[in-house]
C-alpha cells in the first residue's frame, strides 16, 4: 500500500455495505471475505444475502440480481435497514437497490457495465449516471471491467478470467474505504485455491488493483473507521442461523447421547440445515432426504419410537404438509424437533422471503385436541440453544416441539461466541430401563405427566402404539369416554407444565412504562434496536421479547400488567397479538404488523413508537 | 461390504412367545386370520430375540396386525407405514422390521412412500394384504379392483385401471418380490420365512379375501375346480410346471410367455422355464408377475430375490468410514473448526 495522505479518517460507530450484481458476479463471496475480514478485526457484524428466486435468471436483468448485505459496527442487532455504500456491478442491481440507500450515499457502480444494452434492459430510459438521477448520492464511476483486465495483463489473457475475477476489484475499493488489511482475506483465497495458485494470484491482483484506484479517485476523500466491539472476552466465529440451529441438534444429541436422526425434504429457506447435519456423518447424524414432507416427519416418528433424538426441517408448506404426522407424534407421545423456517406465504407464497405467518399454524394447525411445545429463535446465533432447547424440551417431555426461525435468521449470519460442551446443560431422556416390571406405555410422572421412552431391542419391553387413543396407562385401544376426556386433559398438562422447566420471561427498561413493546421470535434486533434509541432520548419505553410461546413463561401476566399501553409487533397479520388477547384477555392491546416479505426496519419502529408516546 | 445384521436370540423361541392378548377383531372368515398365524409360525423360527422385532402398519384391516402379534409395534397413519418403518430401521439396524399394509394403504394414499422405500432398498419385510377392496370404510373400490366392478363408489362398474403390484414393485426396482394366497398357509409360512432371509425391502404381496366387501374376489385362483390350472407355484431351479397332473408348464416363445402341455405338439419338459429367483435381470420377473388367468396360470411363490446392497448398511458404512476418517471427532471440534479468532 501507499498510503497516501491526502485522504482523511472520519469515525462512525455503524456501517451498511450491500454489494449487488447479477447473480454469478459473485456478490455472496465478496460479501463473506469483507464481513469476515471486519469480524476478525474485531468489529460486529450482521450479514444478509438476497438473492433471486431464479437459479441463472436471464444476464443483466432485475430478475437476476443477487446480493449480500454486511452490517458492521461497535454494536449490531440487525442486518441493517439502508445502506451507507452500496456497490452495484451493472445497470440492473443498480436500479433494484437504489431504494435501499441512504440519501448520501457512496455509490460505486461498474462504468464499464453501462452500455446501451443493459441500460435498456435494466429498464432504465436515460443512462442514470449522467441523468441527474443520482445527485443525492456520492457516485463513484469506477472503470472495474476495464481496470481488472488490465491489471492481469501479465496474468492472463482469458478473458472469462478477467470477468469473474471483477468483483475483487470492488471489493479492493472496500478495503480501501474500511482502512482493511488484505492479510485474511489473502490467506483465506491462498486456502481455497491451494490447487491453483494462478487463481488466487488472479484475485489477489485484481483486490489491490482496485485499492489503488480507490486511493487514487477525488470523490473518495475519506477513510472510514469503525471502533471495535465491546464484546466479552472468548473465541468467537461467524455462523449463519441454519447453520447454528443444526449444530445445536448435534450437540443436543452429543450431551443427551441420543443418536440424532433428520428425515427431511429440501426446501427454500430450510434446507442448509439439512445439507450442514448430512456433513457430518463422523458425529454419528443419520440424515435421510425423504421423497417428501410427509415422509420426512414420518421417518423421524419412526427414529424417535426406535430410539433416535429425532428431527424434521422444513418452512411452512412443507410444516402443512406433516400436519398430520405431528399428531401422531402428539398422539404416541414420542419426542420429536420440527424446525420450521418461515417464509412469506400462504401456498409456494415468496420463498426466499421472511414472515413470521406460521405461528397459528404451529399452535393450531392440526386436528383435534393437539398441544405442541412451541419456542422461537431470535438471532442467527441463537438458533444454536434453541434447537438444542427444543431437543432438550422435547426428549425430556416427551413430545414433539416446534422451532420458528425464519428466513432472515437461517441465511443472516452473526457474530457467535464458541461455547463449551462441557458448559451446556445436560440433557435427561426418561428412557425406561430394561425387564422393569412396573414398565406401562402409559404410566406417568406423577409430576411431569412424562411417559417413559421404551425403545425397541430392549428385552422386557415389548409394546405396542399408535394413532388410536390409548387406554390411561396400559395402553390398549380404547374409546372409552372418561377415558379419552383424561387422556386429553394429560396430554395438555404435560404441555403446560413444561413452564416449570423454561426461564422467566425478562424485560429491557422500567416495569412500569408508558409504552410496552412485546415482539417474538426473529424480529429481536430491529425492535430492540427501536426501542434502544428512543430509550436514550429519555422516553419511557420497555421491550419484552418472547422466545418460549406455547407455554408462555409463568411470569407473562406480571410483565404484561403495569404499563399505560402495550404494542405488539410481529411481521404477519397480528398472531402473537391474538394469542396474548386468548390467553391474557386483561390487558389491551396494540398492534404493529407488516407483512411484505421484509423486516422491520428499526426507523418504521421507532415512527410507530413514538406516535403512540405522542397521544394523549 | 459389512452386514449389520439382526441380533440372534440365545433360546429357542416358539409361537407362544409372540402370542398378544388383544381380541381379534377380524371378520370371522376373512383371510387376515390365515396370515396372523403364518407370521405367528414364522417368527420362532428365524432366530432372531423376539425384542428385536418390530411390526409397523398404517391404517385398514390389515393395519391391525400390531396389536395381535406380541413384538415392539407401531400402528401409524394412513400410507405412512413405508416411511415410519424406513426411520425405525435407519435409526437401528439391528432389528427385525415388519410392515402390515394393504392395496388401499400402500398402492393408493401411500404409494409414494411404497415405491421409495422399494427403490431404496431398506432391509423390511413388507406383507401386503391385497384383497381389492376398501375394507375398513365399509367397501369403496381400491387401486387393485378389477376395472368394471361394482363397488359403493363404483355403481356403475370401476372406470379405473387397476394395479397389478409385482409390476409396480418391479417398475420401483424391487429386489424381493413374493406372491402368496391367504388359502394356502404353508405356502405363505415358507415365502415369509424367505423374505425374512432376504436382505433388502422384500414385498409379499398376498391375494386375501375380504368376505363382506369383495368376497371371492380372488375366486379364478383359489376355488377348488380352478386352482390346479390357474396356480403355478415357483421353485427356484425347477421347471415352471403346473396342473393337476402338473403335466402343464410355461414356456418362452417369440418373446411372449405361453402355457404348454407336455406330450402335446411335441413339447417336452424341456421346453419348459427354468425358474431362476436370483437373477438380477428382472426382465422375466416382470413377465411372470404379470401372467393372470384364463390364459395364463398367477405365479405364485418367490418370484424375484436379487442380492444388491441395502440402504441401511450404506449408511452405517458411510458412518464408520467418516468417523474414522474425520478430524472432527466431538461437537467441541466442530465447534472450534474453520475460521475462528480470540477476543481478548
Amino acid at each position: 500500500m501507499t498510503g497516501k495522505t491526502k485522504k482523511q479518517f472520519i469515525e462512525r460507530e455503524d456501517v451498511v455495505v450491500k454489494f449487488v450484481g447479477d447473480s454469478g458476479d459473485g456478490m455472496q463471496l465478496t460479501g463473506t471475505l469483507f464481513s469476515d475480514n471486519a469480524a476478525i478485526g474485531g468489529n460486529d457484524i450482521a450479514t444478509f444475502p438476497d438473492y433471486p428466486a431464479e437459479i441463472r435468471a436471464p444476464h443483466n436483468t432485475i430478475a437476476g440480481v443477487s446480493g449480500f448485505q454486511v452490517h458492521i459496527g461497535k454494536k449490531v442487532h440487525t442486518t441493517g435497514d439502508l445502506c451507507d455504500v452500496l456497490v452495484a456491478m451493472n445497470p440492473a442491481s443498480l436500479k433494484a437497490n437504489l431504494k435501499w440507500a441512504k440519501i448520501g450515499a457512496t455509490i460505486i457502480v461498474d462504468a464499464d457495465s453501462f452500455d446501451e444494452r443493459s441500460i435498456e434492459k435494466a429498464g432504465y430510459k436515460t443512462n442514470p449516471m449522467d441523468d441527474g438521477s443520482l445527485d443525492k448520492f456520492n457516485l463513484i464511476k469506477a472503470p472495474v471491467s476495464s481496470f481488472t483486465k488490465e491489471s492481469l495483463k501479465e496474468l492472463t489473457t482469458d478473458v472469462k478470467t478477467a470477468e469473474k475475477s471483477r468483483n475483487m476489484f470492488a471489493l479492493g475499493i472496500i478495503y480501501f474505504i474500511f482502512d482493511r488489511k488484505f492479510d485474511t482475506t489473502f490467506e483465506y483465497l491462498d486456502k481455497k485455491f491451494k490447487k491453483n495458485p494462478l487463481v488466487s494470484e488472479i484475485n489477489k491482483t485484481v483486490m489491490k488493483a482496485g485499492y489503488i484506484f480507490a486511493e487514487n479517485v477525488d470523490a473518495l476523500e475519506s477513510q472510514i473507521h469503525i471502533p471495535k466491539a465491546t464484546l466479552e472476552k472468548g473465541k468467537y466465529r461467524n455462523i449463519t442461523g441454519n447453520v447454528a440451529t443444526a449444530w445445536g441438534l448435534l450437540a443436543a444429541s452429543e450431551k443427551s447421547g441420543v443418536p440424532l436422526f433428520l428425515g427431511s425434504y429440501p426446501i427454500t429457506p430450510a434446507t442448509e440445515i439439512l445439507m450442514e447435519l448430512a456433513k457430518h456423518k463422523s458425529l454419528g447424524a443419520k440424515v435421510f432426504q425423504a421423497e417428501d414432507e410427509i415422509a420426512g416427519i414420518c421417518s423421524a416418528i419412526g427414529a424417535s419410537f426406535a430410539g433416535s433424538m429425532a428431527c424434521t426441517t422444513t418452512s411452512g408448506p412443507g410444516l402443512s404438509l406433516k400436519s398430520e404426522a405431528i399428531g401422531l407424534a402428539v398422539m404416541t407421545e414420542l419426542p420429536l424437533v420440527i424446525v420450521d423456517v418461515q417464509r412469506g406465504g400462504p401456498s409456494t407464497g415468496l420463498p426466499t422471503k421472511s414472515e413470521q405467518s406460521d405461528l397459528y399454524q404451529a399452535l393450531f394447525g392440526r386436528n383435534g385436541e393437539a398441544p405442541c411445545i412451541v419456542i422461537a429463535a431470535s438471532s442467527p446465533s441463537n438458533c444454536f440453544y434453541f434447537a438444542f432447547e427444543a431437543a432438550k424440551l422435547s426428549m425430556e417431555h416427551m413430545t414433539p416441539v416446534i422451532l420458528l426461525t425464519d428466513g432472515y435468521l437461517g441465511n443472516g449470519s452473526q457474530l457467535f461466541k464458541i461455547p463449551k460442551m462441557a458448559d451446556l446443560p445436560k440433557i435427561n431422556p426418561p428412557i425406561a430401563k430394561p425387564n422393569d416390571p412396573d414398565y406401562k406405555p402409559y404410566r406417568r410422572d406423577p409430576e411431569t405427566f412424562v411417559r417413559q421412552w421404551a425403545i425397541p431391542g430392549t428385552e422386557g419391553l415389548r409394546h405396542r402404539i399408535g394413532g388410536l387413543e390409548k387406554e390411561n396407562i396400559i395402553g390398549t385401544v380404547s374409546t372409552d369416554p372418561q377415558n379419552h376426556q383424561l387422556m386429553v386433559d394429560l396430554r395438555e398438562a404435560k404441555v403446560q407444565k413444561v413452564a416449570d422447566f423454561i426461564p422467566l420471561q425478562t424485560i429491557t427498561g422500567k416495569e412500569n412504562a408508558d409504552i410496552l413493546v412485546v415482539s417474538w421470535g426473529g424480529t429481536q434486533g430491529a425492535v430492540l434496536s427501536a426501542v434502544e434509541a428512543l430509550q436514550a432520548e429519555g422516553k419511557s419505553i420497555a421491550h419484552a421479547h418472547f422466545n418460549y410461546i406455547m407455554p408462555l413463561p409463568k411470569n407473562t401476566a406480571d410483565i404484561l400488567s403495569g404499563h399505560k399501553k402495550i404494542i405488539v409487533c410481529e411481521l404477519n397479520s397480528g398472531q402473537f397479538v391474538n394469542y396474548l388477547r386468548m390467553k391474557h384477555p386483561e390487558n389491551q392491546y396494540r398492534q404493529f404488523n407488516k407483512v411484505q416479505g421484509l423486516p422491520f426496519f428499526v426507523n418504521e419502529l421507532t415512527a410507530a413508537f413514538n406516535q403512540i408516546l405522542e397521544e394523549k | 461390504m459389512e452386514n449389520y445384521t439382526v441380533e440372534r436370540s440365545k433360546v429357542e423361541l416358539t409361537k407362544e412367545d409372540f402370542v398378544s392378548d388383544q381380541m381379534v377383531k377380524w371378520c370371522p372368515g376373512c383371510g387376515d386370520h390365515a396370515i396372523l398365524s403364518s407370521v405367528a409360525n414364522v417368527f420362532p423360527k428365524i432366530g432372531y430375540r423376539k425384542e428385536n422385532f418390530c411390526l409397523v402398519s398404517g391404517i385398514g384391516c390389515s393395519s391391525r396386525f400390531p396389536y395381535y402379534v406380541n413384538t415392539y409395534g407401531f400402528h401409524s397413519i394412513h400410507g405412512r407405514a413405508a416411511a415410519v418403518s424406513s426411520g425405525v430401521k435407519i435409526a437401528n439396524p439391528h432389528l427385525s422390521v415388519w410392515m402390515a399394509t394393504g392395496d388401499g394403504d400402500s398402492l393408493a394414499i401411500g404409494g409414494n412412500h411404497f415405491i421409495h422405500i422399494i427403490r431404496r432398498n431398506i432391509d423390511i419385510n413388507i406383507m401386503l394384504f391385497n384383497n381389492q377392496i376398501y375394507g375398513l370404510t365399509k367397501g369403496q373400490y381400491s387401486p387393485t379392483t378389477p376395472m368394471g366392478s361394482f363397488t359403493k363408489t363404483s355403481p356403475q362398474g370401476t372406470i379405473e385401471h387397476p394395479f397389478n403390484p409385482g409390476e409396480l414393485i418391479l417398475g420401483a426396482q424391487g429386489t424381493f418380490f413374493a406372491r402368496g394366497v391367504d388359502t394356502n398357509p404353508k405356502m405363505m409360512t415358507e415365502i415369509m420365512f424367505e423374505a425374512a432371509r432376504h436382505d433388502g425391502t422384500s414385498v409379499v404381496e398376498i391375494l386375501q379375501n375380504c368376505v363382506i366387501f369383495a368376497d371371492k374376489t380372488h375366486a379364478q385362483i383359489t376355488s377348488k375346480d380352478l386352482r390346479d390350472d390357474h396356480q403355478l407355484h415357483l421353485k427356484n431351479g425347477e421347471p415352471m410346471l403346473f396342473g393337476k397332473e402338473k403335466n402343464k408348464g410355461i414356456r418362452m416363445r417369440n418373446s411372449r410367455l405361453e402355457a404348454v402341455e407336455i406330450g402335446k405338439d411335441g413339447i417336452t419338459e424341456d421346453d419348459i422355464l427354468v425358474h431362476d429367483q436370483y437373477q438380477q435381470d428382472p426382465g422375466l420377473h416382470l413377465m411372470l408377475a404379470k401372467m393372470a388367468p384364463p390364459h395364463l396360470p398367477i405365479a405364485l411363490g418367490v418370484i424375484r430375490s436379487a442380492m444388491y446392497p441395502t440402504y441401511d448398511d450404506l449408511v452405517e458404512e458411510q458412518i464408520k468410514y467418516a468417523k474414522e476418517n474425520s478430524k472432527i471427532k466431538n461437537m467441541d471440534d466442530l465447534l472450534n473448526s474453520g475460521d475462528t479468532w480470540v477476543i481478548e
